[in-house]
């Protein structure tokens, strides 16, 4: 191989991870350096290595980041238990409408995510049908929904749905139909043929419909906003205010890193076991 | 008994069907309110039906206008991101080199992040250096940043189920290596690649919390409804919904016919079907 042709991958590579360095890495690197920062917009910032800004940030809003795992871990819960019958269903009940479930899986993505989560609040409304329901099945004594935690949740739920259901339809749809033969053929009853086989073999795709569920929801700050309260406000809500409302950069930034460095270490577990292949959805390494 | 077993047997059906229908009533729900007459500022009760609203979409100056930035941002977006990406794809699904799995982990990372990290670290980013002034270049920025990783996913996909004997037969007939690509790769890649363009503009026109972070005194669609929502969304935003919502389907529907239709021309060629080899080579 000639000099020239080794050095091809790079100069392809070049633009894009610069990019991605330029953008993504440093900033990442500013945004821990300010949040070891003191100061005010006012008199400007210096860097006194304060780790009290963690230390603060940490315990003043611990509520919060609490309350986000939380929403986000219940959010991602309800996925699962909605989604995996979705997938299953479409990949192995759907026949000819398969094409047709699938496009109403991604449908949502064809109008805004505000809207779609304004539309929530018009469905939760006091005066909408679906709160009488509700109230009347006893789950809403106050008669309403809107800026209770239920509500914030199902925003989740049903924004991240799509995240949960595609990886779990790919994994379901590459499972080798034969396996799940051989173990009729043995005398396996429809539950432990699921259990023994389908369950196990999707595995990467449940944790991967998990991973690309939970990181986002525990960020969020959009559902919070429309469809809770003062007292459902999640940390994405904290970090947006401190950052763009009372501009108090240093503790803001020291938020965000925690929150970046919890989901890190999460998906580097992650990785560590199942390699990059299954978040990239890619079948072999290289050629 | 008949029914226990019907249902029994459907169960899981039932129960795709219902979250088929929870993902769509949204979508429903907003079409519909769009043909509301709301008594107040606020569109969140059923009033009465009026086509008023649809007669006059664009009447919002402000509204429109954020819709046309949102466009125009989402077109560059669309265009950055699907060079960069692409290339970055074409180089890891072709070539071994030293750093490859620092390079898919670059490329993994931002899409595992959170979107209020990314928007907070660009902020930052931004702020202490001082060069960029907030507006159309930082969300433009901002935009390519988080969408090269989408399209980096779709065109891969695509060349990994691509023919190489067919660049080799290219340079064979004595083409170099830039006519081969664009000659036989581009051509090949370019459904892919397409989707992937798609994708980048569908991610930027519908982002809100990076944009929120990034976009200095620019107004884009989804910055305006928040801005507009203490205030009172107006009607004209469920109407330019709809018909987002109605023009995105019908392009999708369109590119999934002329698919299948090239698919089946594609198969009904007798030659191709003939030359394919009994056994195909390993590459």
């Amino acid at each position: 191989m000639t000099f020239r042709q080794r050095t091809i991958p790079y100069w392809l590579l070049a633009p894009g991870l610069l990019w991605l360095v330029i953008f993504f890495v440093v900033p990442m690197y500013y945004m821990g350096e300010l949040s070891l920062k003191t100061g005010t917009v006012q008199t400007g910032y210096e860097l006194t290595w304060a780790f009290s800004n963690y230390s603060d940030a940490i315990s003043q809003y611990s509520e919060q980041f609490i309350r986000s795992f939380w929403y986000a871990g219940v959010a991602t819960f309800f996925c699962l238990l909605i989604g995996y019958p979705l997938a299953y269903a479409i990949a192995f009940k759907a026949g000819r409408w398969k094409n047709l479930m699938l496009f109403a899986v991604v449908a949502p993505f064809f109008t805004t995510y505000l809207i779609r989560t304004i539309a929530w609040k018009t469905i939760l409304d006091d005066s909408s049908p679906v709160v009488s329901v509700i109230e009347f099945l006893g789950l809403a004594p106050q008669g309403h929904v809107l800026a209770t935690s239920g509500a914030v949740i199902a925003g989740l739920t049903y924004n991240f749905l799509p995240f949960m259901v595609l990886p779990l339809f790919t994994a379901l749809e590459r499972l080798d139909r034969r396996l799940l033969e051989a173990g009729k053929d043995l005398y396996a009853s429809t539950f432990q043929t699921f259990w023994r086989i389908t369950l196990p073999l999707t595995m990467p795709g449940i944790i991967a419909g998990i991973l690309l569920t939970f990181i986002p929801a525990a960020g969020d700050y959009v559902n919070a906003t429309f469809l809770g309260g003062t007292s459902q406000s999640m940390i994405g809500n904290v970090i947006q205010s401190k950052y763009l409302v009372v501009t108090d950069y240093s503790e803001a930034a020291a938020l965000s890193f925690t929150l970046m460095a919890i989901i890190l270490v999460a998906l580097l577990v992650y990785i560590k076991f199942a390699g990059t292949s299954a978040l990239m959805g890619e079948e072999e390494e290289a050629r | 008994m008949k029914a226990w077993h019907w249902l029994r047997e459907n169960a899981v059906m039932i129960v795709g069907l219902l979250a088929i229908a929870y993902m769509l009533i949204p979508i429903l729900v907003i079409a519909v309110f769009s043909f509301n007459d709301p008594s107040g500022r606020f569109n969140f009760e059923w009033v009465g039906f009026t086509t008023e609203y649809w007669t006059k979409p664009f009447a919002i100056t402000e509204l429109t206008d954020s819709l046309l930035l949102s466009i125009r941002l989402a077109f560059f977006t669309a265009i950055g991101a699907t060079i960069l990406g692409t290339l970055l794809a074409i180089a890891l699904v072709r070539y071994q080199f030293m750093g490859r799995r620092a390079a898919n982990l670059l490329i993994v990372i931002p899409m595992a992040t959170p979107e209020v990290v990314i928007g907070a670290a660009l902020l930052s980013f931004f702020l202490t250096l001082n060069v960029f002034e907030l507006g159309f270049q930082t969300l433009l920025i901002a935009h390519i940043m988080f969408s090269v990783s989408f399209v980096v996913i779709v065109v891969r996909s695509r060349l990994i189920g691509f023919d190489r004997r067919l660049e080799e037969a290219a340079s064979d007939l004595g083409a170099n290596a830039f006519t081969t690509f664009r000659k036989v790769t581009l051509p090949l890649i370019a459904p892919g690649v397409l989707s992937a363009a798609f994708l980048a503009f569908a991610l930027s026109i519908d982002d809100f919390v990076i944009s929120n972070f990034n976009s200095g005194s620019e107004v884009t669609f989804p910055l305006y409804i928040f801005g507009a929502n203490q205030r009172g969304i107006p009607v004209q935003v469920n109407v330019i919904a709809t018909m987002l919502f109605a023009v995105t389907v019908i392009a999708m529907l369109a590119v999934i016919i002329q698919q299948k239709r090239a698919e089946k021309a594609a198969a009904m060629r007798p030659e191709e079907v003939a030359n394919k080899p009994a056994i195909s080579l390993p590459v």
